[in-house]
């Protein structure tokens, strides 16, 4: 999960937002991502569903304006803020230790290297031991101990060592 | 009672996640990940509280090994056991269980054929045309229909070389073929203190590549003793693998109203929505009472059939070449009124994901015959309004103007000709 800023204009990713907005256009597509140096722009037609109760059914004019109600294309900037998440590969009970009684794998600000263990994702009674997939430094624990987790749920946020 | 959904993904932001009491994530897109990923499930059901698994209709459904594995887990699974579904599931040895409990079969081979003259000499026998059909093979290859002995002999051969050469086996059967079949289903009930029954049947003869496209109940113009015998095979057949749970079992039945046993659905099906229609029973409650052990409480002379119910199924597809159209849905709008049920999981700005089936939605009409409910499909398929994906809806409309379906006597031959 990355952090998310709105673009500014006169930034240089003003002209790439410009330059996929148009390709949008152009071939009809939903949305549309670049990757430029260290910078990551996508951007996606409006069309989220709502969040709460079902949409009601649109009235039933609607149909003959169709062509002219796409809506306006949202930009989302992303610029990696350093940080890297370390997400739960399966659906389990997230453990931060080999047991009740053993310390922690990790704490908060810890450095850990690539491929260590940082947690224990218990899964049909077998222990999976999940391991950071950069070298750097342990910023936020996002889950608790023994609490279940599904999959794609970031559990650490990790700033990676340069 | 409550509900969890177990989902992928690309699901999550699907109406369904929305309207579940709680939802957990299992997997990646793939299915192989997710919906078919048995540790996944089984430990979201653990982690969720979750006293049973509804398999739903497409995945695990028809897995014997999941439903094992349900049971082991002291979990209960919303179908029928993993005995029946073993059972069933195995084409050669459904076949058999149909013959010993009287249910009649194609004519056709029993084992692979040695020879080109065994060949030629069992199509005699059984008349012609027949098909000659690979072991193990699918999508019309390993596959030739032959009209008369001459060239038979050369048929067989060909059909040897092709399997071959296609799916490394050579083993052949042979079948009679039906040329002008219907494909009418019958739907069953039971519980698990023994009682079953029958919910009549469905005609699903409009298809595409072996996908069913419209079905209605009750199937037009069988003649009576064709339905009552259809009925009663169908029971048969559920009754041979102590069936319980809601199952459907497959029949061609040909010109002169003879059937056949093709095969069983051990699984609730897209369909069910047309027996509910014409019978007022919800087949997913029945299926929830059955599983929690509770008795049916009804008997065959109860169960009542009034109306005549047709559904159509819209899928995310080009109405021409039936390529599959994926894609954010723009503009949805469902038809309405009286006797007009929609089931389906279109939401406006909902995208159609390129990973799963391509059914979008079910529309079911019920009129007081085949002819009010007819109309009522057109009206209602005329109003409906999906934008941003194709439909398969402009195909749908010419299937309900066609004379042989019009004329209730639509068989496999017409679909052919309509998809061509």
């Amino acid at each position: 999960m990355a952090m998310r800023r709105r673009a500014r204009p006169g930034t240089d990713a003003a002209s790439l937002v410009r330059q996929l907005g148009e390709l949008l256009d152009e071939f009809r597509l939903t949305e549309a991502e670049v990757t430029v140096k260290d910078m990551r722009v996508r951007v996606q037609r409006a069309a989220p569903p709502v969040l709460g109760v079902p949409a009601p059914p649109a009235p039933a004019t609607a149909p003959a304006a169709a062509g002219g109600v796409v809506p306006d294309p949202v930009v989302i900037v992303e610029r990696p803020s350093n940080m890297v998440t370390v997400e739960a590969p399966m659906v389990g009970t997230f453990y931060r230790a080999s047991s009740p009684t053993a310390d922690p794998y990790v704490q908060e600000n810890d450095v850990v290297k690539e491929g260590q263990i940082v947690c224990i994702i218990e899964a049909m009674k077998l222990m999976n031991e999940i391991e950071a997939k950069v070298a750097g430094r342990v910023v936020k624990i996002l889950v608790e101990n023994a609490q279940a987790v599904e999959y794609g749920q970031p559990l650490f946020l990790i700033e990676p060592s340069r | 009672m409550r509900t969890v959904i177990a989902h992928s993904k690309v699901d999550t932001h699907s109406l369904a996640v929305r309207l579940a009491d709680e939802s957990i994530c299992i997997g990646p897109d793939e299915a192989r990940g997710s919906y078919l990923n048995i540790p996944a499930i089984i430990s979201a059901a653990s982690l969720t509280d979750s006293e049973a698994i509804h398999p739903g209709y497409g995945f695990l459904s028809e897995n014997a090994a999941f439903a094992e594995v349900v049971r082991a887990c002291s979990l209960t699974f919303i179908g029928p056991s993993p005995e029946a579904i073993r059972l069933m599931g195995d084409k050669a040895q459904a076949r058999q269980i149909a013959k010993q409990a009287g249910v009649p079969v194609v004519p056709g081979s029993e084992e692979p054929l040695k020879d080109a003259e065994e060949a030629v000499a069992l199509a005699e026998s059984i008349g012609f045309p027949v098909i000659f059909k690979a072991a193990a093979g699918g999508g019309g290859r390993g596959m030739r229909i032959v009209r008369q002995r001459a060239g038979a002999a050369e048929a067989f051969a060909a059909c040897q070389t092709e399997a071959g050469a296609a799916f490394g086996s050579s083993e052949i059967y042979c079948e009679k073929f039906i040329e002008r079949s219907r494909h009418v289903e019958v739907q069953v009930l039971g519980d698990k203190h023994g009682m079953r029954l029958h919910l009549g049947e469905r005609d699903c003869s409009v298809q595409r590549r072996h996908q069913k496209l419209i079905e209605e109940s009750p199937a037009p113009s069988l003649p009576a003793e064709t339905r009552t015998g259809l009925h009663r095979a169908g029971l048969a057949a559920a009754a041979a693998v102590n069936y319980t749970s809601a199952g459907t079992i497959e029949f061609l039945v040909d010109d002169d109203g003879s059937f056949y046993f093709i095969e069983m659905n051990t699984r609730i099906q897209v369909e069910h929505p047309v027996t509910e229609m014409i019978t007022g029973l919800d087949l997913i409650k029945e299926q929830l009472r059955i599983a929690a052990g509770e008795r049916l409480g009804y008997r065959q002379e109860d169960v009542r059939f009034e109306g005549h119910a047709i559904e159509c199924r819209i899928n995310a597809e080009d109405p021409v070449t039936f390529a599959p159209s994926a894609g954010r849905v723009t503009n949805w709008l469902p038809p309405g009124g009286r006797e007009v049920r929609v089931d389906s999981h279109l939401m406006a700005g909902y995208a159609v994901p390129p990973t799963y089936d391509s059914l979008i939605a079910k529309v079911i009409v019920r009129g007081a015959n085949r002819d009010e409910a007819l109309a009522r499909m057109r009206r209602a398929l005329g109003e409906t309004v999906v934008e941003g994906v194709k439909t398969t809806i402009p195909f749908l409309q010419r299937v309900l103007a066609h004379p042989a379906f019009v004329g209730g006597r639509f068989t496999s031959a017409d679909s052919a000709d309509l998809v061509k």
